[in-house]
């Protein structure tokens, strides 16, 4: 079981409300036409990117798909460069050239997120095997969606990353729909780890998804073990309470089943674990909930105000 | 300088790069313990080991993809596609992958990274294994295209390619592997400019622009005409991007003809492009119009016979040239 400070649970707790207020901030921001292109949110899937991103050492690494937004925080990146991204500003973290789906920021070792399933899985490959040519300690936390489970990427990584005892993390945020496909719809076998044995290896945990510290422990473990064995495949079965994009018309799922998962809202199962276990008070989670709703008006405020990429931008950074 | 092949000549340059640099290092299918495919690495593996010539599975999307981020991590990757035809299974790896990370993340990751593969048809290998695609992927920013016709060539582009810090698909030939010149080997830090054509003959009434195999048969031509009393100038290209616009121009502007020659198909192709230029930039210096020899407009067949006539050789460009200079 982990043993974090009263302190480090208190930050997870914020990271995760942080993570929910800009999700919110976000959608309203794109429906009023402030954020273009595609909006993929977070919300409901915060206790599994907290976790695992919290269960990184510093000389750990992390990349992921296009529903990147609750990486960023939980990596450290400000919501203010966040959102100016997301606002096509230039103080964005990628220059407003890259939009909601391709946050990144290389000092804090997060290696962006990635809008072709799948796409940024032989790069966590490529991450790691780093590690093991130059003999450094680190491991690669390559999380995704389980819909890119399916596609050749996933086969091509996952082996390659097996053949060469690499140290990747290959953890599936299993929300159980790729877009609005079913699990048990679009794969075969629909137990995701399990696909670890075609690939000789180590099959990791299934693990509770909605449970922070569940997964936090898990990915710890998870983590020390590939640095020194190899890759390990794990899911983390989790829930998005909002549609796929925004726009979604969710006909796959039933309103029934959605309400069902958000009596599991992860927020309020780690604020009730802090209140009963921890001596923290509703007060004191309403106050970070306060200071949370500040921060993204801030950071909504300095992303409006932010400038405009202009025509020269256009040229900029193509070839290094 | 030494007389070698064009194989001896790559086979050199990356030797050189790897022992100048710990971070090279060399991924693909059948590179370390069959020596490569084309034998372009043959005794590597047992100079270097297998942590530096990594044999990887038939997996061409990671290789591109883990080429990739082993660039984008610090490490200076050299990956082969066995061919080019193979690209098109990693198609997305390159264009989505390694041409774009850097702009997509607003310049944030680099991407040292060379792609060595080999074009062109002509060995009988049928539809799927003999096209020249090299057009396709000069269509997209944030790749380099280096399309060497001769050992000098290729070495000194191969080091410029592997020293670089953007991803660079290297095209070789596979027909020109033998081809010999004189290589300057005894100077380890020879390097070719990115995006630098060469004029490969003088002349001075029509030009023929080719790159590759293409420059070979250009020549052959240029030889043809020299004595029907023609004189051709032949630019070799030497790169599809960065696209050296200003020599060929300025050889259009003396010439004011112009043949281009490529083993691509006619429709919308690398010789298409050419063309485009040469409106955008020369349109008062022509005096005839531009021709284009390239592939025939059909997959390419087995039969030995066949396939020769879908390809472009002297006698068209002859032809060709013999359409507009009057």
């Amino acid at each position: 079981m982990a043993d974090l400070s009263k302190d480090t649970l208190l930050d997870m707790y914020r990271n995760m409300v942080v993570i929910r207020r800009l999700e919110e901030k976000s959608a309203e921001l794109y429906q009023q036409g402030l954020i273009g292109g595609f909006l993929h949110l977070y919300i409901g899937q915060e206790a599994t990117g907290v976790g695992a991103v919290w269960a990184l050492g510093e000389d750990d690494h992390v990349i992921t798909a296009y529903r990147d937004h609750g990486i960023a925080v939980s990596i450290g990146i400000e919501p203010k460069y966040i959102l100016a991204e997301m606002m096509g500003k230039t103080t964005g973290v990628s220059k407003g050239k890259g939009g909601s789906m391709h946050l990144a920021d290389k000092d804090k070792h997060f290696w962006g997120g990635y809008a072709i399933v799948g796409g940024h899985l032989p790069l966590a490959t490529g991450l790691a095997l780093r590690a093991r040519y130059k003999d450094e300690n680190f491991a690669v936390l390559c999380l995704m969606g389980d819909g890119s489970t399916n596609i050749g990427y996933f086969h091509e990584s996952l082996n390659m990353s097996a053949v060469w005892d690499l140290p990747v993390v290959w953890m599936i945020e299993n929300n159980q729909y790729g877009m609005g496909t079913a699990v048990d719809r679009a794969s075969g076998e629909t137990e995701l780890v399990k696909r670890a044995v075609g690939y000789g290896m180590k099959e990791g945990p299934r693990v509770d998804g909605m449970d922070v510290l569940a997964v936090y422990d898990a990915t710890k473990e998870a983590l020390e073990y590939a640095k020194k064995n190899g890759p390990i495949l794990m899911e983390s079965l989790t829930y998005r309470f909002v549609g796929h994009s925004m726009g979604d018309p969710e006909r796959y799922r039933t309103k029934e089943e959605v309400h069902e998962y958000q009596e599991g809202d992860p927020i309020r199962i780690f604020g009730d674990k802090l209140i009963g276990e921890h001596k923290v008070t509703q007060e004191q989670l309403d106050v970070f909930d306060r200071e949370a709703r500040d921060l993204i008006n801030e950071a909504v405020e300095f992303a409006t105000n932010s400038p405009n990429p202009e025509f020269d931008d256009l040229f900029v950074d193509i070839y290094s | 300088m030494k007389m070698m092949t064009i194989r001896e000549a790559i086979s050199n340059a990356l030797r050189e790069e790897m022992d100048r640099d710990d971070d090279v290092f060399i991924m693909g299918e059948e590179v370390g313990v069959w020596g490569g495919t084309y034998a372009v690495t043959r005794g590597f593996y047992d100079d270097y080991g297998e942590r530096r010539v990594r044999d990887t599975p038939i997996s061409e999307m990671a290789i591109v993809g883990a080429a990739t981020g082993a660039a984008m991590n610090g490490l200076r990757p050299v990956a082969e596609l066995m061919t080019i035809n193979f690209a098109f299974v990693a198609m997305d790896a390159i264009v989505n992958h390694a041409a774009k990370v850097r702009y997509m993340f607003g310049g944030q990751f680099t991407v040292p990274l060379v792609i060595r593969t080999t074009t062109g048809g002509g060995r009988q290998l049928g539809a799927t294994h003999s096209h020249s695609p090299e057009a396709i992927f000069a269509h997209f920013p944030g790749l380099y295209i280096a399309c060497p016709s001769n050992a000098y060539d290729a070495y000194g582009m191969l080091k410029a390619s592997i020293r670089d810090d953007n991803p660079v698909m290297f095209v070789e030939h596979s027909t020109l592997y033998q081809k010999r010149a004189e290589v300057p080997v005894d100077d380890p830090d020879f390097m070719l400019p990115i995006g630098k054509s060469n004029i490969a003959r003088e002349g001075s009434d029509v030009t023929l622009v080719s790159y590759s195999k293409g420059v070979h048969i250009a020549l052959e031509a240029a030889e043809q005409l020299e004595k029907d009393g023609v004189s051709a100038e032949v630019v070799d290209l030497r790169w599809l991007r960065p696209l050296d616009t200003d020599l060929f121009i300025e050889s259009f502007k003396k010439t004011n003809r112009m043949v281009v020659v490529d083993e691509g198909y006619p429709m919308f192709g690398v010789a298409s492009e050419i063309t485009a230029q040469v409106m955008d930039h020369a349109f008062d210096w022509m005096d005839a119009p531009v021709k284009r020899v390239s592939a025939e407009d059909a997959p390419l067949p087995y039969s030995r016979e066949l396939e020769q006539m879908a390809l472009p050789d002297a006698e068209k460009v002859v032809k060709a040239v013999k359409e507009i200079v009057y």
